[in-house]
């Protein structure tokens, strides 16, 4: 290549890049973000189904093949272009990366995020850019509870419903247990989690005790050989954890051929996504939860959209979908309906605050349950959360799980304007079970 | 000497008012952010040269500039003080301390173990900043909003503006000031240093001490960095600003520069920004490839930098590695 034509070449590409960054927005279309784990370990778990829970709502909201109530075509009518971003990289990467969506891809709204140390970080950022942000899996409390928030919306309960529903579950399913235990990774996720159980168990269960020996890992440790044994020694009848991603997995591989299933009953509050990945070498009789009623432990709710999610997704990539792939799907519909609803009210395609005043507040049909928006001012969703036993079906050869129990939103999320901590601390007052 | 000296500081001043004026009046939001992380890390980069000078190369700078950040960071969520010019003078400070205290174990160790010795420093304040839930652990904590005398505001667009001509004010104070440093005879004592350890200390110099100044000069400057780095992007957390990749992500830097001049942390670092921003756009899945296949091919094939480069086309031998 000549010194000529290289430059002719760099001159070009910049071109395009330049061209490529310019606004190109009309009525006509909506262009949105999607971040999640797109590598590292929380590609595979968490990232890989949530994108194409994502991308396969998107797709049928463009071709407007989505169920009644929600057939019409686009978000307003207007196509949704999508990009997919990677979410790994450390939180700080994130807001930087953030910041190019927003400036220099001019993005309508972002959608997406799975970690809890993404959403903590973004929060003031998204603030700062004033652009309709909706988080669809990170569990963090302290996204709306460390302040107002305008632009940000959470489709989905944080993690405090998981943790209250997993005692109210131990309570019906076990009240004979006398002691529990716990084993979560050494950040903030698996200190919240594990510091929300064990005020529930407090409350809910006073009398069993709380072991000595509660487990915290490095997050990506890896290898668990001596938290096992640590776990199988100690008296307690009950281990609790948060643990997600590959840690997950590879938790459950090198518990079983040990026997911690067999000899302690076991609750994993994300525990869903494993089920379908590990199949046959999942465990029977572990306690799940799929921080909300997706995936697995909605497997058999006949209706018309969630028969339609499942089959669709099935279709289309060879798996049942898991929790991340119907949360993702969960931002994105909301989306749309808040898009909708403020088209119908402005006459015509909405501006960014018609659509958040239409976002906030909402109560709509998701693919699997019912969702409010009804913490921080209409910002924050609660839904019904749910605790099922794994069972291998053989008949069908397929993981399942037995003895279901729903609990209502009101029953596991603190009511407005109160702090997560303190509501169960004070005892859940208010509660509806 | 004087002439040529005074001619790359010419260079440097035209360099930077050109660049200042060009974000103010012409460049997008987005290219100014980046210029601003750039020029953050361009900083501690400078640092880093300095040492690459004197034939060193630290694995684990990270340590300062998470330091630096930090300090920042803490400043401003423990005791709400905000004001750049406590922060930044505090963020240098407390680095250069710390690079101080160390310099005396680490000054006695050259080549990979010397390298090695910093990441395992870097990697204990990774550690205890995991570990420890006050100090935000994995998840990190925001920053609070900077002010200058005093003055803070909500507007984004001027914020920006004014960290960005802010990082271009000390950005051309700290090259200038290093370029200086680098002609004097302390400064001239790195290429020494590196060439024949024996003959400075027949000259009458220690090279001990010589490397001890060095390192808490390349630390100071790596804290100055990164508490730019943490009130440009409003946030800290332990895997972007302590882990070993934050280490690994300046000598990446620092060899795409090339050693040949001060300017170069400056060049190279916005080169790093952009080649990360269009790679993570361009191909989500992969984008590390991308950015790990350029240091391989600037290592084969330019193994002087950019900067070789850019002296070649303006017809002037490049400083070899």
């Amino acid at each position: 290549m000549t010194n000529r034509t290289m430059i002719g070449a760099i001159g070009v590409s910049v071109a395009a890049a330049l061209a490529a960054a310019a606004p190109a927005l009309a009525k006509d279309a909506v262009s949105i973000a999607v971040p999640a784990f797109l590598s590292g370990p929380a590609a595979g778990p968490f990232g890989v189904p949530a994108r194409n829970g994502a991308e396969m709502v998107i797709d049928a909201i463009n071709a407007g093949k989505l169920p009644a109530p929600y057939d019409s075509k686009g978000f307003a009518g207007a196509t949704v272009n999508v990009e997919f971003v990677d979410e790994s990289g450390g939180n700080t990467k994130q807001v930087a990366e953030y910041r190019n969506l927003i400036q220099k891809r001019n993005v309508d709204a972002v959608i997406g995020y799975i970690s809890s140390g993404s959403c903590a970080a973004l929060a003031p950022v998204v603030e700062e850019l004033k652009t309709l942000t909706v988080f669809a899996v990170c569990g963090t409390p302290r996204v709306f509870e460390d302040g107002e928030r305008q632009y940000i919306f959470r489709t989905m309960s944080h993690a405090t419903a998981d943790n209250v529903a997993a005692a109210h579950y131990i309570k019906d399913m076990f009240p004979a247990v006398k002691s529990y235990t716990g084993i979560n990774q050494n950040y903030a996720w698996g200190q919240d989690s594990w510091r929300d159980f064990e005020l529930s168990m407090k409350v809910l269960m006073p009398d069993a005790a709380q072991s000595d020996k509660v487990q915290f890992p490095k997050i990506f440790a890896g290898q668990y050989g001596s938290e096992i044994s640590a776990l199988s020694l100690d008296a307690a009848e009950l281990v609790h954890s948060s643990f997600w991603d590959g840690d997950l997995e590879g938790f459950i591989f090198q518990a079983t051929p040990r026997g911690l299933f067999k000899q302690k009953k076991v609750i994993l509050t994300v525990g869903g996504t494993a089920a379908y990945r590990l199949g046959k070498k999942m465990p029977d009789g572990v306690i799940l939860g799929a921080r909300g009623p997706y995936g697995i432990l909605v497997r058999d709710r006949k209706t018309a959209l969630n028969e339609w999610f499942i089959k669709t997704y099935f279709d289309r990539y060879g798996t049942y979908p898991s929790g991340p792939a119907y949360q993702y799907a969960q931002a994105v519909l909301a989306t749309k309906i808040a898009y909708d609803k403020a088209a119908a009210a402005a006459g015509g395609f909405p501006t960014q605050d018609q659509v958040i005043a239409s976002f906030k507040g909402m109560e709509f049909e998701s693919f699997s349950t019912t969702v409010k928006l009804a913490l921080a001012g209409g910002h924050q969703a609660i839904t019904e959360n749910v605790y099922g036993i794994t069972k291998w079906n053989a008949d069908d050869a397929e993981p399942g799980v037995t003895d279901v129990k729903f609990y209502p939103a009101e029953c596991v999320m603190p009511p407005d304007g109160v702090n997560s901590v303190d509501w169960i601390t004070k005892g859940m007052p208010g509660a509806k079970c | 000497m004087a002439l040529t000296s005074d001619r790359t500081t010419l260079g440097l001043t035209v360099g930077f008012v050109a660049v200042a004026l060009l974000g103010v009046f012409v460049l997008p939001d987005w290219l100014l952010n980046q210029i601003l992380v750039a020029f953050s890390r361009a900083l501690a980069v400078v640092g880093l040269l300095v040492l690459w000078r004197t034939g060193l190369v630290s694995f684990g700078h990270a340590l300062y500039f998470g330091l630096g950040a930090y300090t920042v960071a803490l400043l401003g969520r423990n005791y709400g003080i905000g004001e750049v010019l406590v922060t930044l003078p505090a963020a240098t400070l407390a680095s250069a301390l710390v690079g101080f205290l160390l310099g005396f174990i680490v000054r006695r160790y050259r080549e990979i173990f010397f390298a090695m010795l910093n990441l395992a420093f870097s990697m204990v304040l990774f550690g205890i900043l995991v570990k420890t839930e006050a100090l935000g652990s994995t998840d990190g904590f925001n920053v609070e909003q900077p002010t200058l005398l005093g003055i803070g505001t909500d507007d984004a667009a001027v914020k920006l503006t004014a960290l960005f001509l802010g990082v271009c004010a000390i950005g051309w104070l700290t090259a200038v000031l290093v370029h200086r440093y680098l002609g004097s005879i302390l400064g001239s004592l790195t290429t020494a240093v590196r060439d024949n350890e024996i003959r400075v200390e027949y000259l009458g110099y220690s090279a001990a001490e010589a490397i001890h100044g060095k390192y808490v000069m390349s630390a100071a400057l790596t804290g100055l960095g990164g508490g730019f780095m943490a009130i440009s992007l409003g946030q800290v957390d332990p895997e972007s600003m302590v882990n070993w990749t934050v280490s690994g992500e300046l000598v990446f830097v620092t060899i795409l520069s090339g050693p040949g001049s001060v300017a170069a942390p400056f060049i190279g670092s916005l080169i790093f920004e952009l080649l990360r921003t269009y790679a993570f756009e361009l191909v989500p899945y992969a984008w590390q490839l991308i950015v790990g296949g350029t240091l391989l091919l600037i290592i084969f094939f330019l193994p002087g930098g950019v900067w070789s480069v850019l002296s070649r086309l303006a017809g002037r031998r490049g400083v070899e590695p």
